[in-house]
């Protein structure tokens, strides 16, 4: 019997292997289809109306004129709506022939608004409302009476947005009692929810998703909601006109509406020892998620969760901005840069190394040794020993342009989620896996492929993938908290182990031996342990005859768990090397690098371009994005690509990347990746530019205006 | 973007002929790198727009022993690659490859670029060129991290967009323009920028019915170059550019002129920094007594005094780099 537990490092084919994903010609060629790619026989273009005022009853709608137009096939509004609460709140939406037409007819829906007064800023705490979330631990108040340094500092990180390359939106078809949607989507199987049903009239079960490829979604693409709380818009009109609508947002909205992930600022007291040990914690935050939710701030110090005095004080302001979503690894990223900020701060003050720093309070964290020895490693990737000095080191350079390092560490679950698996062997050899499952651009396809593969003993290319659709392929969960790979591994290894044993079954019989003796590798079903006695696999599947073999495979989170199939939390370290131009304010990554363990890896070469692409990412924010909200008129006013500023290739520098590998690492299962390694970027770099210049640019980004400002205030420009 | 007439003219006679003599009725499309966002953006809705790909005469670039003069159709990509360009003007060379995105190098225009419109988030938001909600600017109590340090008294609080206009100014250019009926003018390009004081007026001296034909930079041996303050190098606006050109005969300078962009409405020509350099020697010193008398008569707003800093440094490392010694 073939078992499903993962095999030795000698006898991996594919699992762990650098393999680049299966659908990667499809993409660079361009044959691959996302949602806005989809065009239906008579598909109609759907436009919404929205809001320009950032809170204004809605007083009345008019939409004869639009109806009016030639080529307007349906107009629709939100009937329930009464009052908007942000630039950009949908109202109404039209659908039309062509483009143009519906751009045309939105201009000429009326609506009537009566204006209130806004607020949109967060970076004010006076601002906050209702009861502020509070958490303590120890004494705060007497460990820092008692320390001996207590640094003071205030930090921020502000709302930014997902900015995924492809828009929110779907292609949405309602069709007698049949929804057939494509969409952007996060969630093939949980997509077709009761909401979606309702706006087409059609029973839940009759929802068909089709997602083959999607363009980003971070946390933004879990249902049919163009903005948080949005109605079931393009099959609202799919059914009032009968025809397919083409829905998504253009890029403006995209970036004002889609989803924000909340801001965080906090003033920040560490108490520390003469050795470094930090002994108390002390921090009051505020944040906005617009109308609803903000920046949790519980799991500050952090990873720091063995800080014996804490206290944690999270307010909440709202504004009326667009609504939050959840962003790579929701909270972390905030929570990592206001900590890592404090602690590099009080190793300034400590006048200590910030790596030796950083390894003597890994005691404070769950896993101290995993952080010490991931430490050690980023230490030496970044030649940090030749490099390194303390804050304000005449060493950062004798020029207008300092050098610095820093450093930041985290945590994440990653646990897999629910999914099931089928997979089917044929008598002509040919073998299918179908999930519900969804590609978020990661390689789930690919990684699919690797499991079934190596159980089957096949090589990549000996299985087809089917996922992206939702009933009839068996139910997978959405792709959230990193849970999909662990998830999707499980099922499949479970499906196609019960597979290959009903063939073994079929086959033993034939090659005069018990099932036990017989395994799948190398393209043939052979004895374990006389190799050359072999049959090949489509000799072996022959034998089916007509017949077809179809397991399904199903995880269960917990009992994988505990079968060490998966498990949850990882750490990760991350170390920036920067310059910093101090005459211009102008910061330069010359080289991170990123140490990160996730236990047995399923594709290394994907598993590494998770990586790469998080530190993309939180370069990105880290130097550039941020959502400008203008106080008065309450609208972003950098809806745009232009000065809503994301990281270009040349500006990434050098990124390395360092995965963990070993029995140590290998024998807990398999972990998510997707959003540790988004987190500590921000952090890295902000204590690597205050390292760099000597003094803290207390906001992110990093940004040549903050740098100069924090300068100036440092007597330093 | 609402619907337009499209036109196509082949002769510079029939282009200026289908142009309305009020700014909005018609637009010239060049490049078109910036008129199709605010197309887009709605931030204009022309009746016609009027494109000037057909009319071959715009395009080239034409050397004599004396000057260069250079077609408004001709690409940025054509400009910083162009031989003659290369030997007088580094200043230009690098103002076009810091636009840093290559298909806006590719397909932008020279005429294009003098003539695009600001990027003040007001603006392209359709709060109008003044940034007015009722009769007040929004910028001076809003977030103008990006607005003027220099010039904005007025109503115009934006910055000038153009790339290759400090530099033009700094090297003495003038840009000729032609109206209807054949009728021609040549601007001085320190003249040809200004700051609108009504909504319906643009950011240069042409006439709703003009066209820039081309561009004519006198080769006098002036030493030149751009420095640019970026934080992107990839497809990014400049926070402050210093272009800057002198003779430099003799171990002096003399005939100095340094213009700054970004940090105002038009190109800010700074004679207190040709001044501080006149006679000295280009040395770390002098280039920063210049960048600090460049800062002289700032007027930062709320939430853009750093420029300042950049100021400083931009002209500081521009005369430098012109001198060759950065």
């Amino acid at each position: 019997m073939a078992k499903v537990d993962w095999p030795a490092a000698d006898k991996r084919s594919l699992i762990g292997k650098h393999i680049s994903r299966t659908d990667g010609p499809v993409k660079a060629t361009g044959a691959a289809k996302y949602s806005y790619d989809i065009n239906r026989p008579g598909m109609l273009w759907a436009k919404v109306v929205t809001s320009p005022h950032a809170h204004a009853e809605v007083v009345s709608i008019d939409t004869t004129a639009a109806a009016a137009i030639p080529g307007v096939e349906a107009v629709w509004h939100d009937e329930t709506l009464k009052e908007v609460v942000y630039v950009g709140h949908i109202v109404a939406a039209v659908a039309a022939r062509t483009e143009e037409i519906a751009q045309e007819a939105i201009r000429q829906v009326k609506v009537q608004y009566k204006v209130l007064p806004h607020q949109v800023v967060d970076n004010n705490p006076s601002l906050a409302a209702g009861n502020p979330a509070e958490r303590k631990a120890g004494n705060v108040e007497e460990a820092l009476s008692k320390a001996d340094v207590v640094v003071s500092g205030e930090y921020g990180i502000p709302v930014i947005t997902h900015c995924c390359l492809e828009a929110h939106g779907e292609v949405n078809e309602v069709k007698g009692d049949e929804m057939l949607v494509w969409p952007s989507t996060q969630a093939v199987s949980g997509y077709g929810n009761q909401n979606l049903a309702q706006g087409g009239g059609v029973a839940q079960n009759k929802i068909r998703v089709d997602c083959q490829h999607m363009g980003g979604g971070f946390g933004s693409k879990f249902n049919f909601e163009l903005a948080p709380g949005a109605k079931p818009i393009a099959a609202i009109l799919s059914k009032k006109t009968g025809k397919p609508v083409k829905l998504m947002l253009d890029r403006d909205l995209e970036l004002a509406i889609a989803g924000n992930r909340p801001s965080a600022f906090a003033k920040i007291k560490v108490g520390a020892s003469k050795d470094g040990t930090v002994t108390a914690f002390d921090a009051e935050t505020w944040s906005t998620g617009g109308q609803g939710g903000a920046f949790n701030s519980g799991i500050m110090p952090y990873p720091l969760t063995k800080v014996p005095n804490v206290r944690i004080i999270g307010k909440r302001i709202i504004t009326n901005r667009g609504g939050q979503r959840a962003w790579r690894a929701p909270n972390h990223p905030q929570a990592c840069l206001l900590t890592m900020s404090a602690l590099a701060d009080t190793a300034a003050q400590l006048k200590m190394d910030e790596l030796e720093f950083f390894l003597h309070n890994a005691a404070l964290t769950d896993r101290p040794e995993v952080y010490r020895e991931e430490l050690r490693i980023a230490a030496d990737m970044l030649g940090y020993k030749a490099k390194a000095h303390l804050r304000g080191d005449p060493k950062a350079g004798a020029g207008p342009v300092k050098r610095g390092i820093g450093i930041a560490i985290h945590t994440w679950g990653g646990l897999g989620h629910n999914s099931e698996c089928d997979v089917t062997i044929s008598g002509d050899g040919s073998v299918e896996a179908k999930i519900g499952t969804q590609d978020l651009g990661v390689g789930t396809r690919t990684c699919i492929a690797q499991v079934v593969g190596e159980t089957l003993g096949l090589s990549l290319d000996g299985v087809k993938v089917e996922i992206g659709k939702n009933s009839p392929y068996p139910p997978s969960n959405g792709s959230g908290g990193s849970t999909t790979i662990g998830g999707i591994s499980v099922s499949s290894r479970k499906a196609a182990t019960d597979a290959l044993n009903a063939l073994l079954a079929v086959v033993a019989p034939k090659m005069g031996v018990a099932a036990d003796a017989l395994e799948a590798a190398e393209g043939k079903i052979r004895q374990i342990e006389k190799p050359h006695v072999a049959m090949s696999w489509n000799e072996a599947c022959a034998l089916l005859g007509k017949e077809q073999i179809t397991k399904r495979g199903v995880n269960v989170p917990a009992e994988s768990r505990t079968a060490k199939l998966i498990d949850a939390n990882v750490g990760g370290v991350q170390m920036a090397d920067v310059s910093v131009d101090i005459e211009t304010g102008v910061v330069t990554l010359n080289e991170m690098v990123a140490v990160q363990d996730c236990g047995l890896i399923v594709n290394m070469k994907l598993c590494e371009s998770q990586v790469y692409g998080a530190l993309i990412m939180g370069v990105a924010y880290g130097l550039y994005e941020e959502c400008i909200y203008d106080a008065k008129t309450g609208r972003m006013v950098n809806a745009d690509m232009e000065f809503y500023r994301l990281a270009g290739l040349k500006d990434v520098g050098k990124l390395k990347v360092h995965l963990m590998t070993g029995p140590a690492y290998e024998s807990r299962g398999i972990i998510g990746i997707g959003e540790p390694p988004a987190i500590s970027p921000g952090a890295a770099l902000s204590n690597a530019v205050a390292n760099a210049c000597g003094v803290r640019v207390p906001n992110l980004p990093l940004t040549p205006d903050r740098v100069i400002a924090a300068l100036q205030k440092g007597g330093i420009a | 973007m609402k619907a337009f007439e499209y036109a196509t003219p082949s002769t510079l006679d029939e282009a200026t002929a289908q142009l309305a003599s009020s700014w909005g009725e018609t637009e010239v499309l060049a490049g078109g790198t910036d008129l199709v966002t605010a197309l887009k953006q709605e931030i204009t809705s022309p009746k016609r727009v009027v494109s000037l790909k057909n009319i071959s005469a715009l395009k080239g670039i034409k050397a004599s022993a004396n000057s260069v003069n250079v077609g408004a159709m001709t690409t940025l990509a054509e400009l910083a690659a162009d031989k003659a360009i290369k030997e007088h003007f580094p200043s230009l060379v690098t103002a076009v490859h810091n636009i840093g995105s290559q298909q806006i190098i590719s397909v932008g225009t020279v005429g294009g670029d003098l003539c695009q419109r600001p990027r003040c988030w007001y603006f392209r938001n359709g709060y109008g060129i003044l940034a007015k909600q009722g009769d007040a600017s929004l910028v001076p109590d809003g977030d103008n991290r990006y607005h003027a340090i220099f010039g904005n008294d007025g109503p115009a609080k934006f910055v000038s967009a153009s790339s290759l206009g400090p530099a033009l100014i700094a090297l003495g250019a003038s840009i000729k323009v032609a109206g209807p009926k054949r009728k021609t003018r040549t601007v001085p390009a320190g003249e040809f920028f200004r700051a609108p004081k009504a909504d319906n007026e643009r950011e240069t001296v042409l006439l709703p019915n003009e066209i820039v034909t081309d561009i004519q930079i006198p080769i006098r041996g002036l030493k030149n170059a751009t420095y640019e303050v970026r934080h992107r190098f990839g497809l990014d606006w400049p926070y402050v550019a210093a272009a800057v050109a002198f003779q430099n005969k003799g171990g002096t300078v003399s005939d100095v002129r340094v213009v700054l962009g970004h940090v105002a409405p038009a190109p800010w020509a700074s004679s207190g920094a040709a001044k501080a350099l006149d006679g000295a020697k280009v040395d770390d010193v002098s280039a920063a007594k210049a960048g600090q008398a460049a800062t002289q008569g700032a007027k930062p707003l709320s939430g853009n005094g750093y420029k300042v800093q950049m100021v400083r440094t931009a002209v500081k490392r521009a005369i430098l780099a012109a001198a060759g010694a950065a």
